[in-house]
C-alpha cells in the first residue's frame, strides 16, 4: 500500500483544492471559465485565505462565475447591474476582507453603467473583473453596449451604435487601477489579477473573453481569432508579493524594466515590449485607449495605477474591530444619554 | 366683542417661501408649547426654494386636540398672492392680520381687520439689509404676542433655542418682537375674541419631528449602516443621523462605530444597506414614494435572499412626483406587495413622534431577528412638523441579533449547518457573515432559487417548499410586531381602525360622533402588518367596522379585505385624500354619513 503524495500547499497551507468552486455549467471553451481558472491560481499564489475573500455578481453568464471559484469564501450574486451598490455595502462589514466582483458588458456598460462608475469614483476597495464579450449570452445573443459598430449579430441585424469602452469609463470616473487583458492570454490575466488584489483602491479589470455561442465571428472584436491576432500586449508583467525578495534578473534586463511598488508593499513588474508605457499617467492612459481605438488593436496590460488615494473605508475613520463583530456597547449608546437627547428636543 | 374664545383656536400665516417665516412660526409654535398650551403646528409648504405661496397652521386646543382644522379663525399674510384667498379663508369673528404695504381691497366686515407696518419696522430693525427679510417676520411674531397675550419671556426662550443660544441673534430678533408688541399696543385695539393663556398641559412632553425621533431611534438599535439619496420629506431622517450619530456613536478615540452613505439613487442606496445587512451590520435606508418605486426589485432580492434591512418611507402624496410637499398614506398597499412574485411585506406604522423613536430601534430588531426586509411607514406630516410628544425612552430589550452563527457556534455543530433549513419551526434559518473563518461558514447568497444549502436549483419541490417556510417566517412575524393600541368605549358598536398620524384626528372624531349623537366607536390604532390576532378579535365585536385613512382607494381597507375575506362585508372604507391631514371633522360627517345610509 502507498501512501499518497501530500498535495502541495501553498504558505497559508492550502492546496490548489481549497480554491476551487462549483463545477462550470457555462459552455465549453467559455473565455470565463479560463478567467475563473486564473482567479483560483492567483489566490492560491497570493497564499490569501479564501475565508479572507467576499465574492460579488450581478446577473449574465458572467455573473454565474463566482459559483465556479473560492467554494470558501462568502458570496453573493445578486441583482442585474446592481452589484456596485450590494458591494459597496457589504464592504463595511468587515474592513479586513478583500472583495472580487465578477460582472458582465451588459451588467456593467448597459443597465449598471451608472453604479459602476460611482463605485469606482468612490475607490471602493474590490476587484470588479468585466468579462466583455460584447454581446448578452444568458438571453441568447441580444447586443451589448460593448458591441462595436458593425457587429451582425443573428435575430438582431447589424450595429448601429458606438461602443462604450469600459476601461475610458473607468478612467473617466476617477479609477486607480485600470487594465485591459483577454481571456486567451491566461498569464498576463493570472499577473493582473494579483496586481490588482494587492491594489489599494478599486481595481477594474476589462477582459475581453469571447462568446463561443453568440459572438465569436472571426472578425469580430470580441471572439477568440479578432483577440489573438490583435493583441498588443504593452508590457509582459510580472507581480511580486511583499514577502518575496524582489530579485530583477535574467529575463528582465536591466532598463527595460518599469517597477511599480504597491501600497502592501509588494511589486508589479512591466517589462518594456515595444515602446516604454508609464501606468502612472492618466494622460497616457486615455492616449493610449484613444489611439488603439483608431488603430483597432487590442491593446492589454495596466493601462493605469494609482497607489495613493484613500480607499472608500478608509474615508470612515472606522473602529479596528470588524463592524459586524461589535456588540452592545459599543452600539447602543449609554442610558444616561437619553435625558441629555430629550434634553436637545424643545 | 363677543365672547371670549381662550386657548381653543387655529391660526394660519401666509408668506412667501424661502423668507424665513418657519423661523418665526415655529418661535410661534413653541412659546405657545412653552405657556404649557396644547399646541400643534403644519407647515403646508411649495415644492421651491424661494417665492411662491407657502402657509403655516397653529392649532391651540385645551383640551389636546393637535388634528389638524380647517377653520382658521385667525390668518395672518404678509403675502400679496394669497392674500384674497387668505382674507376669505378667516372665520366669521375672526381676525385678519396682514402686511400693511399691501393695497388690496377687504370687503369683510364679519371679522377684525389689523394692519401691520412690516416693510416700515423692519427697516427701523438695526439689522443688515441682508437680514431685513428675516427679521420682518419677528415683526408679527410681537403683534400676536400682543393681541394673543403670549408669554414674551416664553418667545425669547424658544428664540435662544432656535439660535442655539447665539446671543446676538437671539437680541436682534427678540428686540424686533418687542418693537412688534409695542406697536401693537400703541397703535392696534382689539376687536376679536381670541386669546391665550397659561396652563400646566405640556409639562412632560416634547417637542420634535418624525424624522429626527426616527433617526436617533436607529441610532440607540445600534444601527450600523445607512445608506439615503436625498428625497423630500425624507431627507431629514438621513440629515439626522449625521447631526446625532457622531455625538453618540464615536468611541473614546474618535472612532466611528457606523457608516452613513449618501447613494447616486435610491436603487444603490437600498442596494448598500442590503450589501451591509447581509454583511452582519444593522441596516436601514430612507426614502419617500418615488424612491420605494426605484427600490422595489432590490426589496424583493431581500425577502428572498432573506437579508435583514430596515426601509423607512416618509410618504408623500403620489402617484408619479405628485406633491412633493404635501403628505398622504398613499404607499400602504404598494408596499405590502412590493417586488414581484409571492411575498407580503413586513410594515410598521408608528402613529407619533414618540413611536418613531421605538420603531426606530424596533424595527432593526425585527430585521435581524426575521432576517428580511422591515418596512417604516411614516408621513410628510408625521415626518417633518414638529409636534408635541412624550419624551423617548430608552429601548427596554438589548439588541436582537437573530440567528447568527460565529466560529464557535460552527465548531459546535462540527461544521454542519444549512442555509435555508427551519431548524426550529419558526421559518428562520440560520445564518453566518462574512468574515466568519470557519470554513464550513461560507455561503452564496443569491436572489435565484435555493435548495437549504443555498445552491442553484430548479427543483419544483424544493422551489415551493422553499417559498412555504417563507410564509411560516411571515407567520412568526405576525407573533412578533406591535400589537394595536385600542381605544375601547364602554357600549361602543362601530369600530374604527386607523394607523400612522392620524391617531389624533380619529381621537377627536370619537368625541365629535358623541357629541353629534352618532354612535359610539371603539378605536383600533393599527400599528403593523401583518395583523396580529388582536386585530381580529376587535372586528368581530363591532357591527360596521371603519377603516380610516388618508390616501384615496382606501388602501388599508383593500389589504384587510384580502387578508380577513370573511371579515370584508363589514368593512367601510372612510378615505380622503388631498395633501393635507386629515380633520376630525370630516371623519365625524363620513362616518355619520354612512351610517344614516343604513
Amino acid at each position: 500500500m502507498t501512501t499518497p503524495a501530500p498535495a502541495q500547499t501553498n504558505k497559508a497551507g492550502l492546496s490548489k483544492n481549497d480554491y476551487r468552486g462549483l463545477p462550470s455549467t457555462l459552455c465549453q471553451g467559455c473565455g470565463h471559465n479560463s478567467i475563473a481558472n486564473q482567479i483560483i491560481t492567483a489566490c492560491y499564489d497570493l497564499d490569501v485565505v479564501p475565508e479572507q475573500i467576499m465574492k460579488f455578481s450581478g446577473i449574465g453568464c458572467s455573473s454565474k462565475s463566482p459559483a465556479y471559484f473560492l467554494n470558501r469564501s462568502f458570496g453573493f450574486n445578486g441583482l442585474h447591474g446592481r452589484m456596485s451598490s450590494l458591494a459597496t455595502g457589504a464592504l463595511f462589514a468587515d474592513i479586513s476582507l478583500r472583495a472580487i466582483g465578477v460582472s458582465g458588458d451588459g451588467d456593467t456598460a448597459s443597465i449598471g453603467l451608472g453604479g459602476f462608475k460611482h463605485m469606482v469614483r468612490r475607490n471602493a476597495p474590490i476587484v470588479y473583473i468585466v468579462e466583455n464579450n460584447g454581446v448578452y449570452g444568458l438571453t441568447k445573443g441580444q447586443f451589448s453596449a460593448t458591441a462595436e459598430v458593425g457587429l451582425d449579430l443573428k435575430h438582431q441585424g447589424i450595429n448601429q451604435y458606438m461602443p462604450v469602452d469600459i476601461c475610458m469609463e473607468a478612467l473617466a470616473s476617477n479609477a486607480t487601477f485600470v487594465a485591459r487583458s483577454f481571456a486567451g492570454d491566461a498569464k498576463q490575466v493570472k499577473e493582473l489579477l494579483k496586481a490588482a488584489l494587492s491594489h489599494h483602491g478599486v481595481a477594474v479589470l476589462d477582459i475581453i473573453s469571447p462568446c463561443v455561442t453568440f459572438n465569436n465571428q472571426e472578425n469580430a472584436i470580441h471572439s477568440y481569432t479578432w483577440g489573438k491576432d490583435h493583441e498588443a500586449p504593452l508590457h509582459e508583467i510580472s507581480f511580486i508579493p511583499a514577502m518575496d525578495e524582489i530579485e530583477i534578473q535574467g529575463e528582465f534586463a536591466e532598463g527595460t524594466v518599469r517597477e511599480v511598488s504597491m501600497h502592501d508593499g509588494s511589486t508589479v513588474l512591466l517589462k518594456k515590449l515595444e515602446k516604454d508605457y508609464d501606468p502612472t499617467s492618466r494622460a497616457n492612459a486615455f492616449q493610449m485607449l484613444e489611439s488603439v481605438q483608431l488603430n483597432n488593436w487590442l491593446v492589454t496590460g495596466l493601462l493605469y495605477i494609482d497607489e495613493s488615494k484613500p480607499t472608500l473605508t478608509e474615508t470612515f475613520n472606522l473602529v479596528d474591530t470588524p463592524l459586524n463583530r461589535l456588540t452592545d456597547p459599543e452600539l447602543r449608546p449609554g442610558r444616561e444619554t437619553i435625558d441629555k437627547i430629550n434634553g436637545m428636543m424643545f | 366683542m363677543t365672547k371670549e374664545v381662550i386657548n381653543d383656536f387655529s391660526i394660519t400665516i401666509a408668506t412667501v417661501n424661502g423668507s424665513g417665516s418657519q423661523t418665526a412660526n415655529v418661535t410661534l409654535l413653541r412659546a405657545l408649547f412653552k405657556m404649557g398650551i396644547p399646541v400643534s403646528g403644519k407647515n403646508l409648504f411649495p415644492s421651491n426654494i424661494q417665492g411662491l405661496p407657502t402657509w403655516y397652521t397653529i392649532r391651540i386646543n385645551k383640551d389636546g386636540f393637535v388634528a389638524r382644522r380647517d377653520e382658521q379663525e385667525l390668518v395672518v399674510t404678509l403675502n400679496p398672492v394669497s392674500f384674497a384667498r387668505d382674507l376669505a379663508s378667516v372665520q366669521p369673528g375672526g381676525a385678519f392680520f396682514y402686511a400693511d404695504d399691501i393695497k388690496l381691497p377687504i370687503a369683510r366686515s364679519d371679522i377684525s381687520i389689523y394692519p401691520m407696518p412690516i416693510k416700515q419696522m423692519a427697516r427701523a430693525a438695526n439689522v443688515s439689509p441682508a437680514l431685513r427679510d428675516y427679521i420682518a417676520n419677528m415683526v408679527y411674531v410681537g403683534i400676536l404676542a400682543h393681541m394673543l397675550g403670549i408669554d414674551m419671556e416664553t418667545i425669547r426662550q424658544a428664540l435662544s433655542f432656535h439660535f442655539k443660544g447665539k446671543a446676538q441673534a437671539v437680541d436682534s430678533n427678540f428686540s424686533t418682537v418687542e418693537a412688534g408688541a409695542e406697536w401693537a399696543a400703541q397703535n392696534l385695539k382689539k376687536t376679536d375674541p381670541y386669546s391665550v393663556t397659561k396652563m400646566d398641559s405640556t409639562s412632560g412632553y416634547i417637542m420634535a419631528d418624525g424624522n429626527t425621533a426616527a433617526a436617533l431611534g436607529a441610532i440607540y438599535g445600534g444601527l450600523q449602516f445607512a445608506a439615503w439619496y436625498p428625497i423630500t420629506p425624507a431627507s431629514t431622517l438621513a440629515e439626522s443621523l449625521n447631526i446625532f450619530l457622531p455625538q453618540l456613536r464615536k468611541t473614546s478615540e474618535g472612532k466611528q462605530t457606523y457608516a452613513v452613505m449618501q447613494a447616486e439613487d435610491e436603487l444603490a442606496a437600498i442596494g448598500m444597506a442590503i450589501g451591509a445587512g447581509w454583511g452582519g451590520l444593522r441596516s436601514m435606508t430612507s426614502t419617500s414614494g418615488p424612491g420605494i418605486s426605484l427600490m422595489a426589485e432590490y426589496a424583493g432580492l431581500a425577502y428572498f435572499a432573506e437579508v435583514p434591512v430596515v426601509i423607512w418611507d416618509v410618504q408623500r402624496i403620489g402617484p408619479s412626483t405628485g406633491l412633493p410637499t404635501r403628505t398622504a398614506q398613499g404607499d400602504l398597499t404598494g408596499v405590502y406587495f412590493l417586488s414581484h412574485g409571492d411575498k407580503q411585506n413586513i410594515l410598521l406604522l408608528p402613529g407619533s413622534v414618540q413611536e418613531c423613536f421605538e420603531f426606530g430601534w424596533k424595527a432593526l430588531d425585527l430585521a435581524e431577528h426575521l432576517q428580511a426586509p422591515i418596512f417604516v411607514l411614516s408621513d410628510l406630516d408625521l415626518g417633518m412638523n414638529q409636534w408635541m410628544t412624550k419624551p423617548f425612552i430608552y429601548p427596554d430589550t438589548p439588541l436582537e441579533r437573530g440567528k447568527v452563527l460565529w466560529e464557535s457556534d460552527l465548531e459546535k455543530l462540527k461544521g454542519i449547518w444549512s442555509r435555508y433549513k427551519d431548524s426550529d419551526g419558526d421559518g428562520i434559518p440560520f445564518r453566518t457573515v462574512p468574515g466568519n473563518k470557519h470554513p464550513s461558514a461560507a455561503w452564496f447568497g443569491r436572489g435565484t432559487g435555493h435548495d437549504e444549502n443555498a445552491r442553484y436549483t430548479e427543483d419544483a419541490n424544493t422551489w415551493e417548499s422553499n417559498m412555504a417556510r417563507l410564509k411560516k417566517k411571515y407567520d412568526t412575524a405576525r407573533t412578533l410586531v406591535p400589537k394595536p393600541i385600542i381605544t375601547a368605549t364602554k357600549g361602543a358598536t362601530i369600530g374604527i381602525i386607523a394607523y400612522g398620524s392620524t391617531e389624533p384626528t380619529v381621537e377627536e372624531a370619537l368625541i365629535l360622533l358623541k357629541q353629534a349623537g352618532g354612535p359610539n366607536a371603539a378605536f383600533l390604532r393599527l400599528r403593523a402588518l401583518p395583523c396580529t390576532s388582536e386585530v381580529q378579535d376587535f372586528i368581530k365585536n363591532y357591527e360596521h367596522i371603519y377603516i380610516v385613512e388618508a390616501n384615496r382607494d382606501g388602501q388599508l381597507h383593500q389589504i384587510l379585505s384580502a387578508v380577513l375575506p370573511d371579515q370584508a362585508p363589514r368593512f367601510r372604507s372612510a378615505c380622503h385624500s388631498d395633501g393635507l391631514p386629515l380633520t376630525a371633522k370630516w371623519v365625524k360627517e363620513t362616518i355619520l354619513a354612512q351610517e344614516e345610509k343604513q
